[in-house]
């Protein structure tokens, strides 16, 4: 019977808790084709709404004219921005404090701008009746480059602004521009500049991408006219926030709206915003009094929700001779497009982009960014990072390369020597964060000798010579990226979306049973929440992670919070979970000294209860108090063995990583072929290292996407190029490289469970990496940097410049 | 991303597609695997009122031998082309080029009919058939007739396809035994038209070019059967300065469009690449 008895050990690997390699439990739905996503969701009645849009960039909306779609049988409404007015709803507020048109208002300052919104029975008739829409246009002056928006005889697009001198972010300087934000010591950085023994300056641009999910962005707004509550579905990654604007916005009282996001199909920052689509169906739906579903297509996704980047970069670092760097100074031009829509936490007009002094010991440092608005679709959302932190990320990465470039050094060699030494964390940045824990050096160089760098460039340099022998036409890049990353937005001191602080909650509730119930103000997009959270709270309370379900995207039933995006899930509700946790086991104690008659200082806890100190065979099971909680708990305390916390957190938390691409490039056809990547993570502790895994696979190629050819381009007349999959680059499992993955271990001090946040670092860290691979292997050509993204045309091209091509 | 209205037919015979198409005119297309005209639609590129499907038509099916040629059926579809024990004897080439197609879901119901009468200059096969000088066998109201595949293409979609017309089937001469072949695509990710790509045939005997032909794709409006290159290789010992000349004759027939893929210049360039590296390819399968 004795030997029957669990080891501790089998009791541990029974939980699946922290550090488990757990199958993800969501898969079992997703692999089966049976999740459920907005598009899923069909109600009786239910109309279909869909947009006219702008084939113009700029121009003059002067008609519009439905008599003939209305016409169509099945054709409900046409919805313009007059009939909006009358619920005072033309115009959204943006979470960048700028205003949004949600139908053209007179004028139209993208291509695919939302011009009517069609209410049809089905999608196929709200398809034909678009067409039979007309609207009349006068075209004006187009701007497409941000370098001219601010150009004295630029047109003027935002007339609604006319006579504003002051915007949400401070002064503006000219009608195209939106704010600047200037953070750092100026005088003391020009100082280092003057004092510097050497220099680089190097206009660094981070093309216009898109995050473009799998699934686009989507909802079904059904308004119940006899009680007067609003129920939407929709793709959201902040569920909350979007029923706190939904309320602002429609002035419905808050509790009579439910917004439900049911499984989503990826987010990567394209479903934080609020987005037309989401107006004109709730006002339909107001107006009609049925459902009515919006599903935006692959194009309108990719050419009008939600850009990321298109930030131009002027950095530059100053050096003494040695290459200790003395002082970084950089100047971002922002190019947000027709309205100013970014998806940053509410005073930060830039996201953390002054994270860009990096992993480096900048003594000094001063940025400003200046946004302007073009004719291009708004957005600017973090895709895969943390409020411009890849954009920061790969600014001062390419930048540490063009600086050991011009000192003759060794990239690696420069950055290990101006790294943040272990000894200095927590460690003050010149532009004003506190990195919380860190050992770059270590995870450098495990890195450097897994993948053997010293014999990669003695081999680069024999290729070298070969390739100047005319014995190959191949030449090989080495990338070199250590990023650091900010995220877990975060303190409630320095972060809120429209006044409401990013904290994050949690609530857990444990049956009678021992089984669990557990809530978040998080939401998964195919992060795996259903498997991590779980695995938290069962090393936290002692339940097998099986025995947890784990909810998430239902505003009634979850926890107030503010939604899953710039890698904040774990740093904030990961803190939260553990806390709530916390709160029940301190009560199972009690319970359980009650059980055992002693005094709970006399408990200690393993695995999965509590034992009598010095006496493990009186134990009693997690299981064993829950039934008591509900049954007999001790006299005078509340039955129930459940929590909830908010977890408002103290800092920020910096995750980090050493990677490594080495890449060979045809310089005939500019083909590129990664042929190693390796990443090295530390992210703090790990809660399931094949999740884990699994984001850094994602995240990577993602960056290999975006540095490689992944873009929103626009002609000079501001059409928008390429916005299907047919040219916008998504690679398949065929153009991926094989992915080395790698980690250290360097916990959060502040965070309860030391964990860090790792869903973001491999889209910060990846970019960089291949770019700076790229450029490695231009190099001896004669290059200093060349612009993403790193197609096989323009990589010819700069093979050609160079005159690679004889 | 909706196609609009339209009517649907289902023949089982040619007589019959015929005799609807002919009855609609230009509002009617015929509709094989979809894998291009269904796109185009959703886009509303292309609004055909009436749709004529052929896959009911069995007469459209299948690859046989007579002779000293090999005949495709129309509905052949690019799956069944690399399935084909017959064509990897006799054609290896068309193999190797259905493989570069796009992706095996859609090969699985894109047609060799609808790729070569489709018109698109992305589309892999014509260049091949020009290349190897197939004929396409087209079937109208009258009958049939056949035209060359080195005279069909006209403009991007426009053939010398009449809208009542089918085309029926696609005749290719078989190459001689132990000819050379390759089929060099440049593409910047599986599921794309090529930047460039070129097709190459030609025979070897000692160290000489008996013959060689040379065509083009996606580099012009049509697809390109590059003869002037062809005939400077031939007789020719694939010496480095013939291959340039054959290269920068290739390079001057093209008049590709500057899109995603890069700029006209870049797409030029590439199509020489493509005839260099082909051109090796080939020479080396002729010699073995
Ligand atoms: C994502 C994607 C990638 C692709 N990549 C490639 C690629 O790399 N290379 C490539 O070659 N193709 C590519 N294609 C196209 C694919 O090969 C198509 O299947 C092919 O071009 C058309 O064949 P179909 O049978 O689908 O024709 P359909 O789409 O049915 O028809 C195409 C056109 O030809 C007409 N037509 C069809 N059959 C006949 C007939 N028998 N007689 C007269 N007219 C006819 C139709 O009316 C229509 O105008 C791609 C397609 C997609 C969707």
């Amino acid at each position: 019977m004795n030997d029957m008895t669990p080891t501790r050990e089998q009791r541990e690997a029974a939980l699946e808790g922290m550090g488990c390699k757990r199958k993800r439990v969501e898969d079992i739905r997703f692999t089966q084709g049976k999740g459920n996503y907005v598009d899923d969701v069909k109600l009786p009645g239910m109309l279909f709404g869909d947009f006219v849009r702008s084939p113009y960039a700029h121009a003059k909306v002067t008609k519009i004219d439905a008599t003939e779609a209305l016409k169509l049988p099945g054709v409900i409404a046409v919805l313009t921005a007059e009939d909006l007015k009358g619920v005072n709803l033309a115009w959204m507020p943006t979470l960048a404090g700028d205003v949004q048109m949600v139908l053209a208002d007179g004028k139209v300052l993208y291509q695919n701008q939302e011009v009517a919104f069609v209410v049809a029975e089905d999608r196929y008739i709200a398809d034909d009746a678009i067409q039979l829409v007309e609207v009349e246009y006068e075209e004006l002056p187009v701007l497409v480059d941000p370098f001219k928006s601010m150009d004295a005889d630029a047109p003027v697009l935002r007339p609604d602004l006319e006579g504003k001198t002051e915007g949400a972010h401070g002064p503006r300087k000219h009608h195209n521009h939106i704010f600047t934000w200037e953070v750092g010591d100026k005088d003391e950085t020009a100082r280092a500049f003057k004092d510097a023994d050497v220099t680089i300056k190097e206009m660094i641009s981070y093309h216009r991408t898109h995050p473009s999910p799998l699934e686009t962005c989507q909802c079904i707004a059904s308004m119940d006219k006899i009680t007067g509550e609003l129920t939407v579905w929709g793709t959201f990654q902040a569920p909350h926030v979007i029923r706190t604007v939904a309320s602002l916005l429609s002035t419905i009282p808050e509790h009579k709206i439910h917004v439900i996001a049911p499984d989503i199909g990826g987010g990567f920052g394209n479903k934080v915003g609020a987005y037309p689509g989401y107006i004109c169906a709730i006002v339909a739906s107001i107006v009609t009094g049925v459902p009515i579903k919006w599903v935006e297509d692959r194009m309108e996704n990719l050419s009008t929700t939600s850009f990321a980047r298109d930030y131009h970069m002027t950095a530059e670092i100053a050096a003494k001779n040695d290459g200790t760097v003395t002082g970084l100074k950089v100047h971002v031009l922002a190019d947000h497009g027709g309205f100013d829509a970014c998806a940053d936490p509410s005073k930060w007009p830039a996201g953390f982009f002054n994270i860009v002094t990096g992993s480096y010991d900048f003594p000094t440092a001063h940025l400003e960014v200046d946004g302007v608005y073009t004719n291009k679709a708004p957005g600017g959302v973090a895709y895969r990072c943390s409020f411009r932190v890849t954009e920061a990320a790969y600014c001062i990465e390419r930048g540490m390369d063009i600086l050991a470039q011009k000192l003759g050094m060794d990239p690696a060699d420069l950055r290990i020597k101006n790294f943040v030494k272990p000894e200095q964390f927590p460690y003050q940045s010149a532009l004003g964060w506190e990195y919380d824990s860190g050992d770059y050096h270590t995870a450098m160089h495990k890195a450097m000798d897994t993948i053997g760098y010293r014999e990669l460039r003695a081999e680069q340099k024999a290729k070298q010579e070969a390739f100047r022998r005319g014995e190959t036409r191949e030449i090989m890049g080495i990338g070199v990226s250590f990023f650091t990353e900010i995220v877990g937005a975060g303190p409630s001191k320095n972060c809120d979306i429209l006044g409401v602080a990013m904290f994050d909650s949690a609530e857990i509730r444990v049956h009678p049973t021992g089984s669990v119930i557990s809530r978040m103000g998080t939401k998964s997009q195919g992060q795996g929440h259903e498997t991590t959270w779980a695995q938290i709270i069962a090393t936290e309370i002692g339940i097998p992670a099986a025995d947890i379900m784990v909810e998430e995207g239902n505003t009634d039933t979850a926890p107030y919070g503010l939604g899953t995006y710039g890698s904040r899930s774990t740093p904030v509700a990961g803190a939260a979970i553990a806390l709530a946790s916390r709160k029940i086991r301190n009560k199972a104690q009690m319970i359980a000294a009650h059980m055992l008659e002693v005094s709970e200082y006399d408990l200690e806890w393993d695995v999965d209860g509590f034992q009598v100190k010095g006496n493990p065979q009186a134990r009693k099971s997690m299981k064993e108090i829950a039934w008591a909680a509900y049954h007999a708990p001790p006299p005078g305390m509340e039955p129930g063995l459940e929590a909830v916390s908010y977890y408002d957190p103290p800092n920020m938390t910096f995750p980090f990583g050493a990677y490594f691409c080495v890449m060979d490039i045809d310089v005939d056809t500019g083909v590129a072929k990664t042929r190693r990547f390796y990443a090295l993570d530390d992210c703090g502790t790990r809660i399931n290292p094949m999740i884990i895994e699994g984001q850094v696979h994602g995240g990577l190629t993602e960056a290999f996407a975006i540095a490689m050819g992944q873009e929103i381009r626009y002609d000079e007349i501001g059409n928008v190029l390429g916005a299907s999959f047919m040219d916008f680059f998504i690679p398949t499992a065929v153009e991926t490289p094989h992915w080395e993955t790698d980690h250290t271990v360097t916990p959060s001090p502040h965070h309860p469970i030391g964990a860090k946040g790792v869903g973001e670092s491999p889209n910060v860290g990846g970019v960089p990496a291949f770019s700076n691979a790229v450029n490695d292997a231009f190099q001896f050509l004669g290059s200093t940097h060349i612009q993403m993204p790193h197609d096989a045309w323009r990589l010819w091209q700069a093979a050609k410049d160079l005159g690679a091509h004889g | 991303m909706i196609p609009g209205v339209f009517t649907y037919h289902r023949p089982s015979s040619v007589a019959e597609a015929v005799a609807i198409l002919a009855n609609h005119g230009d509002e009617a297309r015929p509709l094989s695997g979809g894998h291009s005209l269904i796109p185009m639609m959703k886009l509303r590129m292309a609004a055909p009122e009436h749709l004529v499907d052929l896959g009911g038509i069995a007469a459209l099916k299948g690859i046989s031998e007579d002779g000293d040629t090999i005949t495709i059926g129309a509905m052949t579809t690019q799956h069944e082309l690399i399935g084909s024990d017959l064509l990897s004897a006799k054609l290896p080439i068309i193999r190797e080029t259905a493989l570069m197609i796009a992706d095996p879901q859609i090969r699985y119901v894109g047609t060799l009919g609808g790729n070569v009468a489709n018109g698109d200059p992305g589309n892999d096969m014509p260049a091949l058939m020009q290349c190897l000088d197939a004929s396409y066998v087209l079937t109208g109201p009258d009958g049939d007739r056949q035209v060359a595949a080195r005279a069909f293409y006209e403009a991007a979609y426009f053939t010398a396809l009449a809208p009542e017309e089918i085309l029926t089937s696609i005749r290719i001469p078989v190459p001689a035994a132990g000819h050379g072949y390759a089929y060099e695509k440049l593409k910047r990710k599986v599921g794309d038209y090529a930047t460039a790509a070129a097709a190459i045939v030609l025979t070897m005997n000692g160290g000489t070019v008996g013959m060689c032909s040379v065509a083009l794709t996606n580099v012009a409006d049509t697809p390109l059967f590059a003869s002037e290159a062809g005939d400077i290789l031939t007789g020719s010992t694939l010496d480095a300065a013939t291959v340039k000349r054959a290269v920068a004759a290739a390079e001057a027939i093209t008049q590709p469009a500057s899109d995603g893929r890069g700029p006209a210049e870049y797409r030029t360039k590439m199509a020489g690449v493509m005839v260099e590296r082909a051109l090796a390819r080939a020479a080396e399968r002729a010699r073995s």
